[in-house]
């Protein structure tokens, strides 16, 4: 992956969460990972999709607080933008 | 608290998940039938499909011998009426659930993913779907049950030592209700070549207990689960009794971790103190349902430890094991098998050990050959008494003394 949108970050988001059993069209960015019945363990699954994909490396310490998709979806976004910038 | 005096512990709900069927009654009328779920040689249940029990997020983050528990266990759970209510406080519901191993497909994912991957490509999943203590959490959380939950372990006697740890329960005055059972993907394709390389297995891809033929077990897929609750309790919601756990006990026996014991010395211990504990004579018993494997030791022992242990009783008392119809289902086959035996003794018959055709000339009990056979006290309509064996590489040995009315 060369450079990404945010576009495709969040299209990357929702696709992983789908994969791991949400109905697609519960994935909202005002939905909370609890309501969806996700949880931290998942995060990391995201995470290691993410550094699969970017060719980055995570900490996932940095998805901490992380309440709603949406915040997800945005806290994705900052963790590769800096990660690429650097 | 001395066992049989201690309060009542009685059956108001059971499922399983057999490689005969969906459903406890399913799996025992088809045995009842003569059939044989083996599948050239392997036994599993093709039918089981997760996701009419649990949402896809639970199937992701579940191994499938949790899976199978979920649904033995949402039919026992109803067949109780615990699903419109739990029968007692939450706090005084305990849930037990034996599997020989754990999570075996989680457990080599993520061995793989870390030899190929490496370490930081294990799934953090991985532990949750793994632990053999998954199962009894999961149903713990999926019916808000907040007595002690546990896994248990004893290789093929676990799911019959569930029973006995509920019992205990009980007794301790620690629970009024408890779910238990057993549950285990005993035939995936590693355990299949390990049981393999040991000599456990078939060669001839068909399992004969007490059959002249006999050459070993196949290890199999299945889960029973069992809604236990005091007697007082039961009567007290007008719940339907199905029958009794009456006695209990189990033994090592402190030889082997692979071969029983030449004399069965473990398997008389257990026997005779379950028989003793449940304050009934030899000639009380009514079936008795054997653990079977279909290995030439096994079923040798075990005929002799019954006619040691029953004297002149034990040829005329009706004996069947049904691995031959559902194979060995490992952790699970003790809590199948109890749940099994408690439907022969309420449709007072029982069923036939599937794979036995030609008797061995040195093994002589009431087998149960081709046809059912009906239980010789049934008609009286009297409560009919039935043991249940079960024995695992380890030398445990476990004997389950069940009580139930025929049904008419």
């Amino acid at each position: 992956m060369g450079t990404v949108t945010a576009g495709e970050i969040e299209a990357l988001v929702i696709e992983t969460l789908a994969s791991f059993g949400p109905e697609r069209s519960t994935l909202t960015r005002t939905a909370t990972l609890d309501e969806v019945d996700l949880d931290s363990l998942d995060v990391v699954e995201l995470a290691q999709v993410l550094e699969d994909e970017c060719e980055i490396e995570v900490d996932t310490e940095r998805y901490l607080g992380v309440i709603t998709i949406g915040d997800l979806i945005d806290r994705t976004l900052v963790i590769v933008q800096e990660t690429r910038a650097e | 608290v001395k066992w049989g005096s201690a309060p009542r512990i009685v059956i108001t709900g059971v499922g399983a998940v057999t490689p005969l069927g969906q459903g406890a009654t399913a799996s025992f009328e088809r045995w009842l039938a003569g059939e044989s779920a083996n599948d050239g040689g392997r036994f599993h249940c093709p039918t089981f499909d997760p996701s009419q029990f649990m949402t896809p997020v639970e199937i992701r983050r579940s191994d499938r011998f949790t899976q199978l528990a979920v649904a033995a266990a949402d039919e026992a759970v109803e067949q109780a009426g615990w699903n419109e209510g739990l029968p007692v406080a939450r706090e005084r519901i305990g849930c037990v659930v034996a599997t020989s191993i754990g999570g075996l497909y989680a457990q080599q994912r993520e061995l793989e993913a870390f030899a190929t991957r490496g370490p930081k490509r294990v799934s953090p999943l991985g532990i949750p779907r793994l632990i053999p203590n998954a199962a009894a959490a999961t149903l713990s959380i999926r019916y808000g049950l907040h007595g002690e939950s546990f896994g248990l372990s004893a290789a093929c006697a676990s799911g019959t030592q569930s029973i006995g740890a509920a019992m205990r329960m009980f007794y301790t005055d620690d629970v009024d209700a408890a779910l238990v059972g057993g549950t285990d993907t005993y035939g995936t394709d590693v355990m299949r070549a390990m049981l393999k390389v040991m000599g456990a297995t078939s060669k001839s891809g068909v399992l004969r207990p007490f059959d002249r033929r006999r050459d070993g077990f196949i290890p199999g897929e299945g889960s029973a689960l069992l809604a236990l609750e005091r007697e007082e309790v039961a009567l007290g919601r007008g719940a339907e009794i199905l029958g009794e756990v009456v006695s209990y006990s189990a033994s090592n026996d402190a030889r082997s971790l692979t071969a029983p014991h030449p004399d069965g010395r473990g398997v008389v211990q257990a026997m005779g103190i379950a028989i003793e504990r449940a304050a009934i004579a030899a000639g009380d018993i009514d079936y008795i349902n054997a653990h079977g494997t279909s290995t030439r030791l096994n079923d040798r022992i075990e005929t002799d430890a019954i006619k040691e242990v029953l004297g002149e009783h034990a040829l005329r008392i009706p004996v069947s094991s049904v691995k031959g119809s559902i194979g060995h289902l490992g952790g699970a086959a003790g809590s199948v098998e109890a749940v099994l035996t408690l439907l022969a003794l309420r449709s007072g018959v029982a069923p036939p050990t599937v794979g036995l055709e030609e008797p061995d000339d040195e093994l002589d009990l009431d087998y149960v050959l081709g046809e059912p056979s009906p239980l010789a006290r049934a008609a009286t309509g009297e409560r009919l008494i039935g043991l249940s064996n079960s024995f695992g590489f380890g030398g445990h040995n476990a004997t389950v003394a069940l009580a139930a009315e025929p049904v008419p």
